[in-house]
């Protein structure tokens, strides 16, 4: 094997990686910091505290699920409240957050050899705009009225009309939060993309990247794209609220009396809604994709099947997510023409999600399987991925879908899909990285209890909820009343439904005190210890430092997955390493 | 095309990615802020071109209700002479080239070209505010008029359109100021010559929005027909 001799050159200038920013003092360091392993930090803290608060919300939904009538400070009202403020912060607010702002801005420098985002400035802008947003969205739950209970979606006419829980101030806090976060977003993503095109490390090419970075780069150009269409419908929406235009207001009357507006179109506002909305999904995806894919590559010590295919895919499901909006819309009418096309278009997503899964599937065959805790997170999520991916295929069908649609099937459906999947992915990339942020190991037998309670209470939950689907169960109802249709058994399976989630809500609590414990009294981390080669795992330091790399930024001569090559020292062979070192010859050492 | 040929690499058979493409991957080692405040500013371009492109899709959409009524068209609709908003792109236009008069007066002398872009630069801001002047001033004499936002959807259109491209206008401005002070306080000639090369493209993009969304607002109603016919809405 050819070894590439990179050019030598000591006195590399680091000027261009903008790291020139070394903290003095405490505020500057943690607080004010333009590190962007502390903003990544200060990303994760604020989106895992705002998920809890979602988390307790989808519990009081669940309470009054599945034993109505027995909680008295749960009304209709606050029941629409909970639903739309739960998916909302945990679609934007969390996930989106916690994958580009916390992974992608902790992983990007130290995945490609550099020292600091391009923009540190822009970066510590991008965390406290975001802050001010979450600020803004919890600032509703305090106002007259409380928070919108529009839904998620947020549709018009009725997220802005009276009887609408929170139609006077919480849709506009809503609303204004959600433009401050898109700010923010486009602040951090100018950011990853332009860190990942200009300043990668000698040596890293774009096609010897970890897939962490290709899907956290393609989701952050998705997000770039699509969330213009949620700025502008919010807009346009604020427009219809505070200054009485028309956009999305058809001629409508509210509580008898005829209101002001003329002859807009609601369906207009769905549009623009899912030209965001879909992309989102992959937005939330992709990265989660990409750190499954290094989390089972590592703990299977094998290279990851298919690497150029797995990159292509990432790049065609970014693609393809753009024109498949309207299958979210079957039953809000459309020509049947769109919805064949719709419905092609979905169902054509399938192909490289499912190479994906292939791929991930034979990766781990005949792999030195470690069956540490990331791998059992990433093993989980292979199976509630394609458990959700394969109910889309029903729902991406206009016939299947119109009497299943606004049903539970839909909710167990998209919780499987962008819910507890993308999440089994953060627990295994928290497992798998705390080391590297922290120092210190997470405890093994705590994962492991985490792991089996969130991995088969989710089955316990979103499992039946399917045959609630089925039944005509309808979704963001407060009670059922007399409907029937529906079995009285439904409310026996809700129930269980809700103990399942109670459970897995408490058990959560595993996992806080796991890190919180572990962050004190946690085994203390060797460098790399789970022996990767990408390099993230090289710094000098083990946590990286200010600065990542010391006196010189690292060079780069493979890409990231050569494990368990023949004829290499040992089973795993860093990025950084030239043959000459690790190449198990008579020469080389053994 | 230099990323087909990178996605068609084999990363893992290393005598693949040669030294000298190595190199060119590595282009970080010479990389100066300006580079990458190119490659951003591309992005945010990106970001705003899909802003107001949205927005005139569902401007055409909305077009064909019946409710509608084009603010151009039989002679007493306000922009059927939009005279002021002419004005207005002139205003527009010159600071285009104003800026953009900045950056090429080469250096015969280096007092005469100084003189020369600070005097580009001042007029850039000159007519960027007159610019922004002039769009109130048609606010104004449409409000007067009884062309409110909430009179008809092409009103609204009309100012959420100018709203946003007068805050993409302010928002360069700020970004202009900037360049300036970061010349006057470290007098960094290139690095300050090559970032208001960036402001020149940003001016370009901004005066081609605007031409774009003069034409599209002054249109008449058979002519959002046509289109909305073509769009297939």
């Amino acid at each position: 094997m050819k070894e590439i001799q990179p050019v030598a050159d000591d006195n590399h200038d680091d000027s261009c990686d903008g790291y020139n920013h070394q903290p003095s003092g405490f505020i500057a360091k943690y607080v004010w910091s333009l590190d962007h392993k502390v903003i990544a930090i200060q990303y994760s803290v604020t989106a895992i505290f705002v998920g809890l608060i979602a988390l307790v919300l989808s519990a009081l939904m669940r309470l009054q699920l599945g034993f109505p009538d027995h909680f008295s400070f749960i009304d209709p009202t606050s029941y629409l409240q909970y639903v739309t403020m739960h998916g909302i912060i945990m679609v934007i607010y969390l996930l989106t957050a916690l994958l580009l702002g916390g992974f992608g801005n902790y992983l990007i420098p130290l995945m490609i050899g550099a020292r600091d985002m391009v923009f540190p400035f822009l970066n510590m802008l991008s965390f406290w705009t975001y802050l001010v947003s979450v600020i803004v969205l919890i600032a509703s739950f305090f106002v007259t009225g409380g928070p919108t209970g529009a839904g998620w979606t947020l549709y018009p006419p009725q997220a802005i009309l009276q009887g609408t829980p929170g139609a006077d101030n919480g849709i506009l806090l809503m609303l204004l939060s959600l433009a401050i976060f898109i700010i923010a977003f486009t602040m951090g993503g100018l950011n990853y993309v332009t860190t990942i095109l200009q300043a990668r490390t000698r040596g890293m090419t774009l096609m010897r990247m970890p897939l962490t970075l290709w899907g956290i780069f393609i989701a952050t150009i998705l997000g770039l794209l699509a969330f213009p269409a949620l700025l502008v419908s919010a807009i346009m929406m604020l427009f219809d609220k505070l200054l009485g235009t028309s956009f999305f207001m058809p001629a409508i009357l509210s509580l008898g009396e005829s209101l002001d507006y003329t002859g807009g179109s609601p369906i207009l506002f769905q549009h623009l809604f899912w030209f965001f909305g879909h992309p989102e999904v992959y937005i939330v995806a992709l990265p989660a994709f990409g750190m499954v894919s290094d989390v089972i590559a590592t703990h299977a010590r094998k290279n990851i099947f298919g690497y150029r295919m797995m990159v292509w895919a990432i790049v065609a499901i970014g693609g393809l997510s753009f024109v498949v909006w309207a299958h979210h819309m079957y039953v809000s009418g459309m020509n049947p023409y769109f919805g064949f096309f719709f419905a092609t278009t979905t169902l054509i997503i399938a192909v490289p999600t499912a190479l994906k899964v292939y791929n991930w599937l034979l990766t781990l065959w005949r792999g030195n399987i470690h069956f540490t805790v990331p791998m059992f997170f990433a093993i989980g999520f292979i199976f509630t991925f394609t458990h959700g991916g394969l109910t889309g295929l029903f729902l991406g069908n206009v016939i299947v879908d119109l009497p299943l649609s606004d049903t539970f099937f839909v909710v167990a459906h998209f919780h499987m899909v962008m819910g507890v999947s993308p999440i089994m992915v953060l627990f295994a990339a928290i497992y798998h990285w705390f080391p590297l942020v922290t120092g210190r190991m997470l405890h093994t037998g705590l994962g492991k209890l985490h792991f089996w309670v969130t991995f088969l209470g989710t089955y316990a939950i979103y499992l039946p909820m399917h045959y609630l689907g089925f039944l005509g169960v309808p979704r963001r109802y407060f009670a059922l009343g007399d409907t029937n249709f529906i079995p009285d058994s439904t409310q026996t399976l809700n129930a269980g439904i809700t103990v399942a989630a109670l459970i897995v809500g408490v058990g959560q609590l595993i996992f806080i005190f796991n890190l919180i414990w572990s962050l004190r009294r946690g085994k203390k981390a060797v460098a790399n210890p789970w022996q990767a080669t990408s390099l993230e795992w090289q710094t000098p330091q083990c946590p990286p430092v200010h600065g990542n790399w010391g006196d010189k930024v690292p060079v780069v001569y493979r890409w990231a997955y050569d494990y368990s090559v023949p004829g290499h020292k040992t089973d795993f062979t860093p990025q950084n390493k030239p043959d000459s070192e690790c190449l198990l010859t008579d020469k080389g050492g053994l | 095309m230099n990323i087909i040929r990178q996605l068609f690499n084999k990363p893992w058979l290393s005598d693949h990615a040669d030294i000298a493409d190595s190199s060119n991957q590595t282009q970080c080692l010479k990389l100066t802020q300006t580079q990458s405040t190119k490659t951003a500013l591309v992005f945010f371009l990106m970001v705003v071109t899909v802003l107001f492109f949205l927005i005139t899709i569902t401007f055409l959409s909305r077009s064909q209700y019946p409710d509608f009524t084009a603010l151009s068209g039989p002679p007493w609709l306000p922009f059927s002479n939009p005279v002021t908003l002419w004005v207005n792109s002139a205003f527009l236009l010159l600071a285009s080239v104003s800026i953009r008069f900045s950056v090429i007066s080469q250096p015969f002398n280096e007092r005469v070209a100084h003189t020369r872009m600070v005097l580009a630069l001042c007029l850039t801001g000159l007519f960027s505010c007159l610019f922004l002047i002039g769009q109130l001033l048609v606010w104004k004499q449409l409000t007067a008029s009884g062309y409110a936002v909430n009179g008809n959807p092409a009103n609204s259109y009309f100012y959420l359109f100018t709203g946003i491209h007068g805050l993409h206008l302010a928002g360069g401005f700020i970004a202009l100021i900037r360049v300036v002070f970061i010349f006057v306080k470290q007098a960094d000639n290139e690095r300050f010559r090559a970032s208001l090369r960036l402001c020149v493209w940003y001016w370009h993009y901004l005066f081609i929005v605007w031409m774009l969304l003069f034409a599209l607002l002054t249109a008449s109603s058979g002519t959002y027909k046509t289109i909305a016919l073509l769009c297939g809405f």
